[in-house]
C-alpha cells in the first residue's frame, strides 16, 4: 500500500489564555492518500479550517505532529521548507478577499515564482502562466485584468491557478465554493476534479455544504467541537452514519426534491446524550471497513451490534 | 400573458444554433487600474477639486510669486504701512517690505515645513506601525506603549523647551513638529496591517513561502497606502497650522526671514491701521489648511473600497 | 381554491445608476402573493431576486435606484406612490422583513424583550403589560426557550440561530400580512437552518401569514415552498407551483439550476451538470431570451426577440421559446426526467 501524503497525528491548536484555552483543534489525527479527496465536515467554530491553516502552517500547532510527503512540518530545512510550499497548495473560501485588488492576475499568478526565483526569463514565465489561466478556463487576455473586473466563479479559478503554480500534490481546499452561486459551485467542483484527474494531485476539501461534499470526496472526516467524530468511505458514512452527530448532520440536509422533503424527520444531537462517565476512555474506534468513530467502549459495543 | 406576434413566426426561426458560451466569459468593463479608478472619483469630486486647484495656485504663487515681483522679501523701501495698490499688490508692512513678495517666501517656508514634518512622520511612523503591527505580540505592546509614552507628555511643552534650547529656526521647528506627530501614522499604519495581515490574499501569498519583507512590499504597504496617503494629506495642514501657532507665539523662523505665522504675528498689533498686513498671510493660511483638508477627503472617499464591488 | 392576492407585482422595473452605466437590474416582473402561501424566489446573485424585494418595502435608495415602471399593489393600492411617512406605517406593521445576518438587524444596546414590545407598541393600541404577554408567546413560537429570562438579554448573550429565531419574533410581533424573508438562513449551520425552517413552517400554519422567501439554496425551496418563482438576469423566467418547478420545469435555466446541485444520491463518477459561462451584463441585456447565450439548445428566435411568458400548465408559466407551438421538441433532460417519474410513480 501507498505512503499516505499527509499524515495529522494528535495535531491540537489552542487560541488565548494558557490556563483557559479555547481548543479549536483537540487532539485530532488522519491521514490523505496521493490523489484521493478527504471531505472534512463540521459547523461553524468546528474546528475544521483551523485545521487546514494550522497543516500548512499558517498557525502554529500547540502538539502532535503533521507530516507531510515524509517530511515533519516543523523540522525542515531550507530547501524541504521551498518544496513544502510549492508541494501544499491552499484554496481560500472568498473570491474576493482572496486576491489582492492592487494586482493584475499576471502579477497575482507570477508571485509564487518570484518568491522561490523561478522561470526568470521572460518568455518562459509568460508561458507558464498563460498556461495556468488556461487550465482553470481562462486565457491570455484575461492576464492583464484586475480581480475586481473578474464575477465570483472566475476569481475562484485565478484561486486554483494560483495553488496549481508548481504543480503541488495536496491542495487544501478552505470552503472553495461556498462563497458561490449554485450553478457556479458545479462548474468550480466539476474543474477540480478534472484538475484532479490530470494531475494526480490530492485534496482536504473543508466545507460544511454535505452534498457537494459528499459528491467530491473519496472520504470524509466529519468534526465537532475539535473533534473527529466520525471517520469513513463517502457512501459509507452517508448510507451508514454511526455517530449520533453525523445522523444528525445529515439530517440536517435539505434535498432538492419536494417529496421526499415532506417526510424528512430532522434528528437532533446534544453532546449531553452520550452521559460520558469520567473513566470511560473516548476514542476513535474501527466499525470496519476503514470507518472510524469517535465512541466509548459502552458506546461500541452497543452501535457495533 | 401571449404575446401578439407570436402567430407570426415562422419555423425557421426556431432552428436551434446552441449557446454562444465564450461571449458571457469577455469582460464588460474596460480594465481601470486601482489609481485610474481612485484619480477618476477624485475628479467627480468637486469639493476636493477645488482643493487641489488651490493648492497648485498656491505652490505655484510660492515658486514664482517671489519671481515675479520686483522687489526681494528683505528689500525695505521706504514706503511704510502703504495699502495695497499697483506697485505693492498686497501692501507694505511696518518697515516698507513688500508683502506681495513675503507672503509667497512665507508660502516657501510654511509649505516646505508642513511638507518635511510629513515626510518625517511618514518614514518614522510607517516604519514603526508596519513593524508593530506585523510582528505583534510583545514587540507590538511595547512599541506602541513608547508611542502612548510619547503623546501623554504635554506637546507644547515639549516644543517650547526645544525651541529655546535650540534657538528657534527652520529646522528646529521641523524636528519640534515631528517628535510626536509620527505617532498618528504609527497608529494608522499599524491598525491598516493589522486590518491585512489576516486577509486571505496575504495568507495566500504565506502558503507559498512569502517572507515578511515580501509580504510588506507587495501586499501591505500598497493596500494600507492609500489610508497612510490620507493621514499624510491631513497631517501637512495641521504642521502648517501648528508653524503659524508657534510663530505667532514667538517662537517661529527668525526675521528677516518670513512665514505666515510671523508675519501675521508681525501685522496683528496693526490691525486697525494696516489691516492687509494681518490679512493676507491670515486668508493664505486658512485657503492652504482649507485646501489640504479638502484633497485629504477627496482622498478617502476616492478610496473607499465599498463603492468598488 | 386561490383567493384574492394580498400583493400582485405588475412589470416591476428597476434602475441603478452606476458609473459603469445605467444597470437594469429588475426587468418587468410581475408576480402575484395569496394569503397563507410561501412564494420562494430563486435565482442566482444578481438576478436582482432581493432588490425586487426590497421595492416592496420600498427599501432601495434613491438615488442609485429608480423604480422606472410598473407597480406594486398591496391592499389595493400601489407601495410605490405611498410616502416615506405611509410607508412607515406599513413596515413593520403589514409587511416585515427577516434579513440574511441576524447579528446585524438587531440593535446591540437594548434588551431583547423591549425589541419584540417596541414594534407592537408603534403600530397597534396596546398597553405595554400585553405586549409583554405578546412578546413572551411570540418567543415561545419562535422556540426560544425559557422566555422569561431571555426577555431581558441582549442580543449577544444569544447564539446565531437564537438572534435569527428573535428577529422572526420582531418581524411577527406586529402580525403581519406579509412576511418577506431574505436568505434568512444562508449565514446558519445546516442544522439551524432545519430548525429555523421548522420555526417559520409552524408560524405560518398559525397565523396565515404569506411568506415571501428568497434564496439561492434548491433544498430550502423544496423544504418550504408552496409555489416558486425562479429569476435570471432581473426577470422571472418561470413560475409555478414547487412540483411544477421541481419535477416538471420547462425553462432551460431552470433544468440547469436543477442539475448543478448534487443531491445526496448523486452519482459521483459522473459529472455534474454546469450552466455554461456566466450570467450576462444588465448595463446592456440581451436582445432575445436572457438565458440563450448559456442555452446548449439556443434557437435562432432566442438571440432576437425575448419570449412571452408561455402557459405550460395550470398556474405554471416559463419564459422560453421552446414552448412555442412551432418550437421543435426539445427534451427535458434525463436527470429531471427520472425524478418526475419517480414523482409519477408514487412513493418511492
Amino acid at each position: 500500500m501507498a505512503e499516505p501524503i499527509l499524515t495529522v497525528k494528535n495535531l491540537q491548536k489552542h487560541f488565548g489564555a494558557k490556563n483557559n484555552p479555547l481548543k479549536a483543534v483537540d487532539d485530532i489525527s488522519f491521514h490523505v492518500m496521493p490523489g484521493e479527496t478527504l471531505g472534512l465536515v463540521g459547523e461553524s467554530g468546528c474546528g475544521k479550517s483551523t485545521t487546514g491553516r494550522t497543516i500548512i502552517n499558517l498557525y502554529d500547532k500547540t502538539g502532535g505532529e503533521v507530516e507531510f510527503d515524509g517530511r515533519n512540518n516543523d523540522r525542515l530545512s531550507r530547501k524541504e521548507q521551498k518544496q513544502f510550499h510549492q508541494k501544499l497548495q491552499m484554496i481560500f473560501q472568498d473570491p474576493y478577499a482572496s486576491l489582492n485588488p492592487r494586482m493584475t492576475v499576471f502579477e497575482i499568478l507570477e508571485e509564487g515564482y518570484d518568491i522561490h526565483k523561478l522561470y526568470k526569463k521572460k518568455k518562459e514565465r509568460r508561458e507558464r502562466i498563460y498556461g495556468l489561466l488556461e487550465s482553470v478556463g481562462l486565457n491570455r487576455e484575461h492576464a492583464n485584468r484586475y480581480p475586481h473586473e473578474f464575477s465570483g466563479g472566475q476569481r475562484q479559478r485565478i484561486g486554483i491557478a494560483r495553488a496549481l503554480s508548481f504543480d503541488p500534490k495536496l491542495i487544501i481546499a478552505d470552503e472553495p465554493i461556498s462563497a458561490l452561486d449554485v450553478s457556479i459551485q458545479a462548474q468550480v467542483v466539476n474543474m477540480m476534479k478534472n484538475i484532479q484527474k490530470e494531475r494526480g494531485l490530492a485534496y482536504l476539501f473543508i466545507a460544511h455544504d454535505l452534498s457537494m461534499v459528499k459528491y467530491i470526496s473519496d472520504r470524509i472526516a466529519v468534526m465537532y467541537k475539535g473533534k473527529i467524530m466520525e471517520i469513513g468511505d463517502a457512501a459509507d458514512l452517508y448510507e451508514r452514519p454511526v455517530h449520533p452527530y453525523t445522523k444528525s448532520l445529515l439530517s440536517a440536509v435539505p434535498q432538492p426534491d419536494p417529496h421526499s422533503e415532506k417526510d424528512r424527520r430532522r434528528i437532533s444531537y446534544d453532546a449531553d446524550m452520550h452521559e460520558y462517565t469520567e473513566d470511560e476512555e473516548l476514542e476513535l474506534r474501527d466499525f470496519g471497513n476503514n470507518h472510524l468513530v469517535y465512541c466509548s467502549k459502552k458506546e461500541y459495543d452497543s452501535w457495533k451490534a | 400573458m401571449a404575446d401578439k406576434n407570436v402567430s407570426e413566426l415562422q419555423p425557421s426561426d426556431f432552428e436551434i444554433v446552441g449557446n454562444k458560451t465564450s461571449e458571457t466569459e469577455t469582460l464588460a468593463r474596460k480594465s481601470i487600474s486601482f489609481w485610474g479608478e481612485v484619480s477618476r472619483r477624485f475628479i467627480k469630486n468637486k469639493l476636493a477639486l477645488i482643493g487641489f486647484i488651490t493648492l497648485a495656485i498656491i505652490i505655484i504663487g510660492a515658486i514664482c510669486g517671489p519671481w515675479i515681483s520686483e522687489f526681494t522679501y528683505r528689500q525695505q523701501n521706504g514706503d511704510y504701512n502703504m495699502a495695497p495698490n499697483g506697485t505693492y499688490w498686497f501692501g507694505t508692512d511696518d518697515l516698507g517690505r513688500d508683502i506681495f513678495t513675503r507672503v509667497w517666501i512665507g508660502a516657501r517656508i510654511s509649505i516646505f515645513i508642513g511638507f518635511a514634518a510629513a515626510i518625517i512622520d511618514l518614514i518614522i511612523g510607517v516604519a514603526w506601525g508596519a513593524v508593530a503591527g506585523l510582528t505583534g505580540g510583545r514587540t507590538d505592546e511595547i512599541m506602541m506603549r513608547i508611542a502612548d509614552i510619547l503623546t501623554a507628555i504635554p506637546y507644547l511643552l515639549v516644543v517650547i523647551i526645544l525651541l529655546v534650547v535650540m534657538q528657534p529656526g527652520l529646522f528646529p521647528m521641523i524636528i519640534a513638529l515631528s517628535l510626536t506627530g509620527w505617532v498618528n501614522m504609527a497608529r494608522i499604519t499599524r491598525s491598516e496591517i493589522l486590518k491585512l495581515k489576516n486577509q486571505e490574499y496575504v495568507l495566500a501569498a504565506r502558503t507559498l513561502g512569502a517572507n515578511n519583507l515580501h509580504l510588506i512590499k507587495r501586499h501591505l504597504l500598497p493596500n494600507a497606502l492609500g489610508a497612510i496617503l490620507v493621514t499624510m494629506t491631513l497631517t501637512i495642514p495641521t504642521a502648517i497650522f501648528t508653524e503659524a501657532f508657534l510663530s505667532y507665539l514667538g517662537l517661529g523662523v527668525p526675521a528677516p526671514l518670513a512665514s505666515w505665522g510671523t508675519m501675521a504675528n508681525d501685522g496683528y498689533p496693526a490691525l486697525a491701521n494696516a489691516p492687509w498686513r494681518l490679512f493676507f498671510p491670515g486668508v493664505l493660511i486658512c485657503l492652504t489648511i482649507f485646501a489640504f483638508n479638502a484633497v485629504g477627503d477627496g482622498l478617502r472617499d476616492a478610496l473607499d473600497p465599498k463603492l468598488r464591488k | 381554491m386561490m383567493n384574492e392576492p394580498i400583493l400582485q407585482m405588475k412589470n416591476l422595473e428597476i434602475d441603478f445608476k452606476t458609473y459603469a452605466g445605467t444597470v437594469k437590474a429588475v426587468r418587468k416582473v410581475s408576480f402575484d402573493v395569496f394569503e397563507g402561501e410561501t412564494l420562494a424566489i430563486v435565482g442566482e446573485s444578481g438576478s436582482g431576486k432581493s432588490v425586487t424585494n426590497q421595492a416592496i418595502m420600498k427599501l432601495l435608495p434613491q438615488p442609485p435606484a429608480i423604480y422606472a415602471g410598473g407597480e406594486i399593489l398591496f391592499g389595493g393600492s400601489n407601495i410605490l406612490e405611498k410616502s416615506e411617512k405611509q410607508m412607515e406605517r406599513i413596515r413593520g406593521n403589514e409587511i416585515s422583513m427577516i434579513f440574511q445576518d441576524p447579528m446585524t438587524s438587531l440593535n446591540p444596546t437594548m434588551k431583547i424583550g423591549k425589541q419584540i414590545t417596541e414594534v407592537m407598541l408603534k403600530h397597534k393600541k396596546i398597553s405595554s403589560g400585553d405586549a409583554k404577554k405578546r412578546a413572551l408567546e411570540l418567543m415561545d413560537l419562535v422556540g426560544i426557550p425559557n422566555p422569561k429570562k431571555r426577555l431581558n438579554q441582549y442580543p449577544h448573550e444569544f447564539s446565531g440561530g437564537m438572534r435569527q429565531r428573535v428577529v422572526i419574533a420582531i418581524a411577527l410581533a406586529a402580525d403581519p400580512r406579509l412576511l418577506i424573508a431574505d436568505e434568512p438562513t444562508t449565514a446558519l449551520d445546516v442544522t439551524i437552518q432545519a430548525q429555523i425552517l421548522e420555526v417559520m413552517k409552524d408560524v405560518q400554519k398559525n397565523s396565515r401569514t404569506s411568506i415571501i422567501f428568497i434564496t439561492h439554496d434548491l433544498g430550502v425551496v423544496a423544504n418550504v415552498a408552496d409555489r416558486v418563482a425562479v429569476m435570471y438576469a432581473g426577470e422571472i423566467v418561470e413560475i409555478g407551483s414547487v412540483d411544477d418547478i421541481f419535477y416538471n420545469p420547462q425553462h432551460p435555466y431552470t433544468w440547469g439550476l436543477l442539475g448543478s446541485m448534487p443531491d445526496m444520491n448523486a452519482d459521483k463518477k459522473e459529472e455534474l451538470r454546469t450552466i455554461p459561462g456566466s450570467p450576462p451584463n444588465l448595463v446592456d441585456p440581451p436582445r432575445g431570451d436572457a438565458f440563450a447565450a448559456r442555452n446548449p439548445r439556443a434557437m435562432k428566435i432566442d438571440f432576437e426577440k425575448s419570449p412571452p411568458m408561455f402557459e405550460a400548465g395550470k398556474d405554471h408559466y416559463a419564459k422560453t421559446w421552446r414552448l412555442h407551438p412551432a418550437a421543435p421538441k426539445t427534451e427535458v433532460p434525463e436527470i429531471i426526467r427520472n425524478r418526475y417519474m419517480q414523482y409519477n410513480g408514487g412513493d418511492q
